[in-house]
């Protein structure tokens, strides 16, 4: 049994309101993340790539309760896409989340210390005075940072804060949300090491948001693209860099390419932008900046192609 | 015919016949706070070559903004320029009217930023900002439009003649830079500065910009200066690259020199641990311990010596000049001079 | 695992040495503590300190300009005028602490609820705000005594009810910032009850700004009793207030202008001191400037 398993996860935003979308005979509401199902075992890391406008984040939310979605949400065998209240705050027990913001995600008036052990606060149970210090030690930090407060650290010490933080309740399933967003590459190391380190040891699942493929590809078992609040491909980290299927995971990979000059090759350059989830274009979503379309992309929605944990959406797969 | 001559004793020292429109000497930048000043740029010398993209890459801290906002006289109120001088033909840079300035930016220094809602006047339309940025110019209002509207077609901005009307918070982020591209460039400038102008875009959306910038360079010829953290982008956009670190640059070259075989052991290192240039698939990233050293304190000697792996005892002692590879390559290490031990 | 060094900066030094240290460099602000400070404590030991009985007439001659006796000289009743003031500075100061207060604890709740609350509610309160707001505080003063009678009791209503909407304003668009805050949703993703987002993390963020904003409002909660009481619609005699000593002198400026100075000079004081300690302090607690060091 898997430790999550998603299925067809949809979250939609209101846009109207209710009598105004009556009146006008138009949708109220427009979905921001469809039909997005995958699963994650315990020990495993999942990566959920995609640029601004995709859906990631909205995903991850739904999945810590602060998000209200449809479609099937089972963690550890329960459904829990519609736990009630209290059900979540046992829920939050076992998962937790790591914010793309370390410092903006920290209480600026509580000290380090309070905030690593606000987990435990909130939920009650066995407390010991040097709660703190465990915590800041099991991130490499220094005790000492117990009395500071969040606006005197450092981009690199926020995060560890964050992890620390994370991982207060010993979660079996951790959510990072773009764990190394403006971290320099020197020390973007630091968090992810640290992120392998704790699941080799504790065996805890961890789900990374981010927009860098290229980071997704060290630390990842799995990893699946997401344009447009859905999944386009989906599968084991390897397969999908050595032989991308859908144009649009092709044009991220050739996005971030090596320094290296003998590695390098041209770029491929995608047309437009990310169009609004509001007007979603007919047929396959990314039939309008996509080089390799065909004219019945533009008719036809593709349907998921897969083998096995393999999976992609477009008709016409590399 | 003396003119001549200067240009030629340039090139000697450069060793690749590009002249330069823009030198940096000595150039040194002191921010003033409660606790001591930071020197935050050291003895900077670096040369903008005409009609060539310069990166400057480093991370944070090292002073790459600090060195582009000096170069188009915005830096902030705390800030003093100690030591040195930007020669950009008959002037100075470092010491500057503001008379002089005015008559200098926008026209022949454009700058453009990384955050281009900021960059943009919130209340007035994209038309009338591009047409009020030609103020010095003696044409008519018909004819300042049509250059905006070229302009804006110059940048790929479907239906321009449209978006003249429109105000900047009713178009995309990578177009609001389009637009600030497109009005650095309307006034032709020698020069144009840009800082991290594709950090705050998605990868996609930085690989058109890029390719932009390149393409409107070939074609106006101006100098850039291109200040990013993105190895892989500078590389692919950059003719020369100079490699910054803790306000000092370590080391300077073709893009070609610099990426294939760089010989600062710091750019060596941000190489190793970018990771799109690591070949396999690593469960444990490379990373550069320690930490930058307090600029309130610079240290005597390599300014990268507590986090070198290489540091050696003459490290620590004096600090290094600037000893030359292949070609126009330029690094601050011992051992580029041939001494220390020197492993691969 | 690598140990990663500590912060360069120093520990968080405490809110006293920081107030002092931003005094430091901050003329107008000190003058302005010191001022307050001087205010308060005349209000506080006012009946220990006042030489005369306020309420005691005749006891010297009638509207007598400052004397070794009379410091301020006397009213045309013969009380002394120094005594006056101060007593006059104890109402000043007990009309601001209850009106602020009640105005901020009202102002507190309602913004907080319409920040936080259901649109529908947000609408709703600010309806409401605005219609308060746009009464003209005198006229809203004088509506609120037609109905109550005057009394040190309808000033201080008046002038917290027509504060509540400024304030609650204020603390409306800090909670509505905070509540999409990544912190709030970072403990709401960890299971934080409401009570405790709301205790723990939103207002200690919100007062800070809040305080020192009252205190800027002192001189004009000062300012409006003393208008009110010159009108005959506050304090009821003997009660001192310094719109009552305006009032009077104001009657016998011709004779003298003693009693007219005795009674402005504390109003510009007040003004003056809490305006250079409020801007101080705003400036010494500025969150952009913290970053800074």
């Amino acid at each position: 049994m898997s430790l999550l398993e998603v299925n067809h996860l949809e979250v939609r935003y209101r846009r109207l309101g209710r009598v105004k979308a009556a009146l006008r005979r138009e949708e109220a509401t427009f979905p921001a993340v469809v039909d997005v199902s995958f699963t994650l075992e315990a020990g495993r890391t999942l990566g959920i790539v995609g640029e601004s406008g995709s859906g990631k984040s909205t995903v991850a939310k739904s999945l810590i309760g602060l998000q209200p979605a449809r479609g099937s949400i089972r963690y550890g065998g329960r459904e829990i896409g519609s736990a009630s209240h209290s059900e979540w705050q046992r829920l939050r027990r076992e998962i937790s989340m790591m914010w793309q913001d370390p410092v903006g995600s920290l209480s600026p008036r509580l000290s380090i210390a309070s905030l690593v052990t606000e987990p435990l606060k909130i939920q009650g149970g066995k407390r010991s005075p040097d709660d703190a210090d465990r915590l800041l030690s099991m991130v490499g930090l220094s005790t000492d940072l117990g009395s500071r407060y969040p606006h005197q650290l450092s981009g690199g010490q926020a995060r560890r804060v964050g992890v620390a933080r994370a991982l207060a309740l010993d979660p079996k399933l951790l959510i990072a949300d773009e764990p190394t967003a403006g971290l320099d590459m020197s020390v973007q190391g630091e968090i992810l090491n640290l992120l392998n380190e704790i699941q080799s040891r504790t065996g805890v699942a961890i789900l990374v948001i981010t927009h860098n493929l290229n980071l997704v590809r060290h630390v990842t078992d799995e990893v699946a693209v997401m344009y447009l609040g859905r999944f386009v491909e989906q599968g084991p980290t390897d397969a999908i860099f050595r032989h991308p299927r859908h144009p649009y995971t092709e044009a991220l990979l050739s996005a971030n390419p090596s320094p290296n000059p003998d590695e390098r090759h041209g770029r491929i350059e995608l047309s437009g932008e990310m169009p609004s989830p509001f007007w979603r274009p007919a047929g396959c979503e990314f039939h309008g900046r996509c080089p390799h379309a065909r004219p019945d992309c533009a008719d036809i929605v593709p349907d998921w192609a897969g083998e096995g944990e393999r999976g992609y959406a477009c008709r016409y797969p590399l | 015919m003396s003119e001549q001559k200067l240009m030629h004793s340039s090139d000697a020292m450069r060793g690749d016949g590009h002249v330069p429109l823009m030198r940096i000497e000595e150039l040194s930048v002191d921010f003033s706070t409660a606790r001591g000043p930071i020197h935050a740029l050291r003895h900077i010398s670096l040369d903008v070559a005409a009609g060539r993209i310069l990166g400057l890459v480093g991370e944070s801290g090292c002073g790459k903004s600090s060195l582009a906002y000096s170069l188009i006289g915005l830096l902030a109120g705390n800030a003093r320029i100690t030591h040195g001088v930007i020669r950009l033909g008959d002037d100075d840079l470092a010491h500057l009217s503001a008379g002089r300035w005015r008559a200098l930016r926008g026209k022949r220094i454009a700058m453009i930023f990384q955050d281009p809602m900021t960059s943009l006047n919130p209340v007035r339309t994209i038309g009338q900002q591009m047409m009020d940025i030609q103020y010095r110019e003696r044409i008519t209002r018909a004819e300042k439009r049509k250059l905006a509207v070229d302009f804006l077609a110059q940048v790929r901005i479907p239906d321009p003649e449209a978006r003249l009307d429109s105000y900047p918070h009713e178009l995309s982020g990578g177009m609001r830079q389009r637009v600030c591209i497109a009005m650095a460039l309307l006034t032709r400038p020698d020069l144009l500065i840009a800082d991290e102008p594709t950090t705050a875009l998605d990868a996609t959306l930085e690989v058109q910009i890029i390719h932009l910038l390149r393409d409107l360079q070939q074609q106006f010829g101006c100098s850039v200066i291109f200040v990013s953290h993105h190895l892989g982008t500078v590389a692919e956009l950059c003719d020369d690259v100079a490699v910054m670190y803790a306000g000092e640059v370590v080391e300077q070259g073709s893009v070609d020199e610099i990426f294939r075989q760089p010989a600062h052991p710091y750019t060596q290192a941000l190489l190793e641990c970018d990771p799109g240039s690591i070949r396999e698939a690593t469960r444990i990233l490379p990373t550069i311990p320690g930490s930058l050293p307090d600029l309130r304190q610079v240290p005597s000697g390599c300014i990268f010596q507590d986090r070198c792996p290489h540091v050696f005892e003459r490290c620590r002692r004096e600090h290094p000049g600037f000893y030359s590879g292949e070609r126009t390559q330029l690094t601050r290490c011992y051992r580029v001079a041939g001494e220390g031990e020197m492993t691969s | 695992m690598s140990q990663v060094q500590t912060a360069v900066s120093l520990p968080q030094p405490t809110l006293l040495a920081r107030t002092l240290q931003g005094l430091a460099g901050n003329r107008t602000g000190t003058i302005g503590f010191f001022l307050v400070a001087l205010i308060l404590a005349a209000a506080i030991f006012a009946p220990w300190i006042s030489p005369y009985d306020p309420a005691a007439i005749m006891t010297g001659p009638r509207m007598a300009p400052p004397s070794f006796d009379h410091w301020l000289g006397t009213d045309h009743i013969g009380r002394d005028l120094f005594s006056r003031v101060l007593a006059g500075g104890q109402v000043a100061m007990l009309v601001a602490a209850a009106a602020l207060g009640a105005a901020l604890s009202l102002g507190l709740a309602l913004g907080l609820m319409a920040g936080l609350g259901p649109r529908w509610l947000d609408n709703l309160l600010l309806l409401l705000f605005d219609a308060l707001r746009s009464f003209p505080t005198i006229v809203f003063g004088l509506a609120v005594v037609a109905l109550v009678g005057p009394s040190l009791l309808t000033v201080i209503m008046v002038v917290a009810i027509t504060s509540v909407p400024i304030y609650a304003r204020i603390i409306r668009t800090q909670a509505q910032a905070l509540r999409n805050a990544e912190f709030v949703m970072a403990e709401r993703a960890m299971g934080a009850s409401l009570p405790r987002v709301l205790f723990v993390h939103v207002l200690p963020n919100v007062l800070g700004p809040l305080l020192i904003l009252a205190s800027m409002d002192v001189p004009l909660v000062i300012a409006t009793e003393a208008g009110l009481s010159f009108l005959g619609m506050g304090v009821r005699p003997p009660t001192p207030s310094w719109g009552v000593i305006l009032n009077d002198g104001y009657n016998f400026i011709r004779n003298s202008p003693w009693p007219v100075i005795a009674g402005s000079v504390p109003i510009v004081l007040v003004t003056l001191g809490f305006t250079f300690m409020g801007e101080a302090l705003r400036d010494i607690f500025d969150p952009r400037l913290q970053k800074a060091n």
